[in-house]
């Protein structure tokens, strides 16, 4: 893959941004406020980071993974992957629509390219994706396993039977990130279960911690993301605190949780879109 | 009692099938380099030290975390791994019911979920620990295998035949010393119902355990002129279908005999299978919507109604129904 400059990374982001809200608007369903959030960190991980290849095989060998353990925020992934090849973009049609394959929470049933496991019941994917790390690991396959959590994610506990694992068997071929948007469906984090200090959290567990202060910046992601990388395979699970904002993109859904789970009307999509280029086309 | 009896099958030793499981497992892992384990600190209770030993760098210790372990078992699938997870039936179930329903189930990983001190026979822990709704729990996820093995023999075949299905299963085993009765050559084929013994009035469909019961009890009924067929259900799921309607269809009625409750079991499988296709009396042997609680197997055997004895009495029940 040619490497991908930052302002063509952000076009690409632009696209993926349309795309999550058109699906929402279609089926007036989906959680668009953490797709806007970690649209910087999809696209640099599956248009600059993942060594990785559209002509899916669940097995993966030789390929680094990536599983989302959020899985609600799906109309961010299917949107990366559509627009790096797994699948056509016209498919996001189908988005939550019976017969899709676009589950309203990603599903392998339907046979999706690009999706390894299923999710939606939360603080399940961090294991899964040690699983995988530790498996390469068996096979000597050098590549990088990566999860996406959310924060709110944090208050399932097994998160912290897998946090525990992973430091103890050394799985150190694996790069977490928790989108730290500080919103769960009910409010912010901090008035419904206040989370204090991840970083404090995950260092006591073994974890090697990196913060990626801008994750609404495409540079300071893509720099992240190259940070964490260096910070892997030194006998520690890495996990990256992605700082984002809710609904980041478009104006009047930027920073609150109100977005979390609801579509935009007419007008307000309308209103959305206007805030963003279209850069690929629309589907 | 038994010594006394005319059986149509005998045994010389007696072992836990837990032992079959551990002897199974090595086995598997010998044959296969893709089968790994997992335990949740239960090593020793699930007799998983002998392949730990053999194969160290294919053994995980995931501590008192199951819920963790299932979907670290999940995402080793993903490349090709066949993981056998280890751990009592009661936290191989009710436990993890979302982890296995959403990472492996649904997902249709090809996970082993392998359960021991399932059901009452597990003795004086109590209640707590002696699961017997994990069959109902189980045999309700789609993609899900459900096999509950009668004796050591069996339960060895049976884990070396799951490494080679591919699909998640949920291998159901116990604790106590068991008769061994079975052949220890046998081919274990999933799904496929055992006919053990031929009968014409009544058959009995029994799982696990009280397979062992169920010759006895068929010993017991002969000596009194009831002839019945004694059909071994180590597949509840998927469910031979076309054994337990070809027998009922010779009986006309049939008894369930197994180490779990009445809702969601065996009988209910069984059950729902004549009320569909060919109506016929059925009586359960299970526990009847209470949990168990302190005692020796055999003591909780006889309180809870689920030995020879009761096997007999649901016989005669079933008989006068017809």
């Amino acid at each position: 893959m040619e490497k991908k400059s930052i302002e063509q990374l952000e076009q690409i982001a632009s696209q993926v941004r349309r795309d999550c809200l058109r699906m929402v608007h279609a089926v007036q369903s989906g959680h668009p406020g953490a797709s806007l959030g970690c649209t910087e960190f999809f696209t640099a991980l599956y248009f600059d980071q993942l060594n990785h290849d559209p002509n899916f095989n669940m097995e993966g060998k030789g390929e680094d993974l990536f599983f989302l353990s959020n899985g609600h925020i799906s109309p961010v992934w299917y949107s990366v992957l559509s627009r790096s090849g797994y699948f056509s973009p016209e498919e996001m049609n189908t988005f939550r629509k019976l017969n899709s394959r676009l589950q309203g929470h990603p599903a392998t049933e339907e046979g999706l390219p690009g999706i390894r496991i299923a999710s939606g019941s939360l603080g399940q994917g961090l294991s899964v994706a040690i699983g995988a790390a530790q498996a390469k690991k068996i096979d000597g396959d050098k590549s990088t396993v990566y999860v996406l959590m959310g924060d709110g994610e944090q208050e399932e506990g097994q998160i912290w039977e897998a946090a525990m694992y992973a430091a103890h068997w050394k799985v150190d071929n694996l790069i977490a990130t928790i989108d730290l948007n500080r919103q769960q469906i009910d409010g912010a984090t901090k008035d419904i279960m206040n989370l204090i200090d991840l970083r404090a959290k995950y260092e006591s567990f073994g974890w090697e911690v990196n913060d990626i202060f801008q994750g609404n910046d495409m540079k300071s992601v893509v720099e992240g993301l190259e940070k964490a990388k260096g910070l892997s395979r030194q006998g520690k699970p890495v996990l990256n605190l992605l700082h984002t904002e809710m609904g980041f993109g478009v104006d009047f859904m930027v920073g609150t949780h109100k977005w979390h789970g609801i579509a935009p009307s007419d007008e307000q999509l309308a209103e959305a879109l206007g805030q963003l280029p279209e850069t690929l086309g629309d589907y | 009692m038994e010594k006394t009896l005319d059986l149509k099958f005998n045994y010389t030793e007696k072992k836990d099938t837990r032992s079959g499981f551990g002897d199974g497992f090595l086995e598997a892992g010998r044959r296969n380099p893709n089968v790994v384990g997992l335990c949740a600190d239960l090593i020793g209770s699930l007799k998983m030290g002998a392949f730990q030993k053999e194969f160290p760098e294919r053994f995980f210790q995931t501590g008192i975390a199951e819920a963790n372990m299932m979907g670290i078992a999940a995402g080793m699938t993903i490349n090709g791994k066949i993981p056998f997870t280890g751990t009592f039936a009661n936290f191989s179930t009710g436990r993890v019911y979302d982890q296995i329903r959403q990472s492996i189930a649904y997902s249709g990983k090809n996970v082993k979920i392998c359960a021991s001190h399932a059901g009452l026979t597990l003795g004086e822990d109590g209640a707590t620990h002696q699961i017997l709704e994990d069959v109902g729990m189980m045999k309700m996820l789609p993609h899900m295998t459900v096999i509950n093995p009668c004796d050591y023999n069996q339960t060895k075949a049976a884990t070396i035949a799951i490494a080679d299905y591919e699909g998640p299963v949920y291998l159901r085993f116990g604790r106590p010393s068991w008769p061994i009765f079975t052949d220890p050559a046998q081919k274990f084929e999933i799904g496929k119902a055992w006919k053990m013994i031929e009968g014409t009035d009544v058959t009995i469909f029994a799982t696990g355990h009280l397979v062992w019961e169920a010759v006895v009890a068929e010993a017991m009924l002969r000596s009194e002129g009831i002839s019945a067929e004694v059909i071994n259900i180590h597949t509840i799921k998927p469910l031979d279908q076309e054994a337990i309607l070809d027998s009922v269809a010779k009986t006309g009625c049939a008894v369930t005999a197994e180490e779990h409750q009445y809702n969601g079991g065996l009988g209910d499988s069984v059950a729902q299978t004549l009320a569909r296709h060919n109506p016929a009396p059925v009586e359960y042997v299970g526990v009847n919507d209470s949990f168990g609680e302190s005692g020796t197997p055999t003591q909780l055997l006889d309180k809870y109604g689920l030995d020879a004895a009761n096997i007999v009495a649901a016989a005669k029940k079933v008989l006068a129904r017809k």
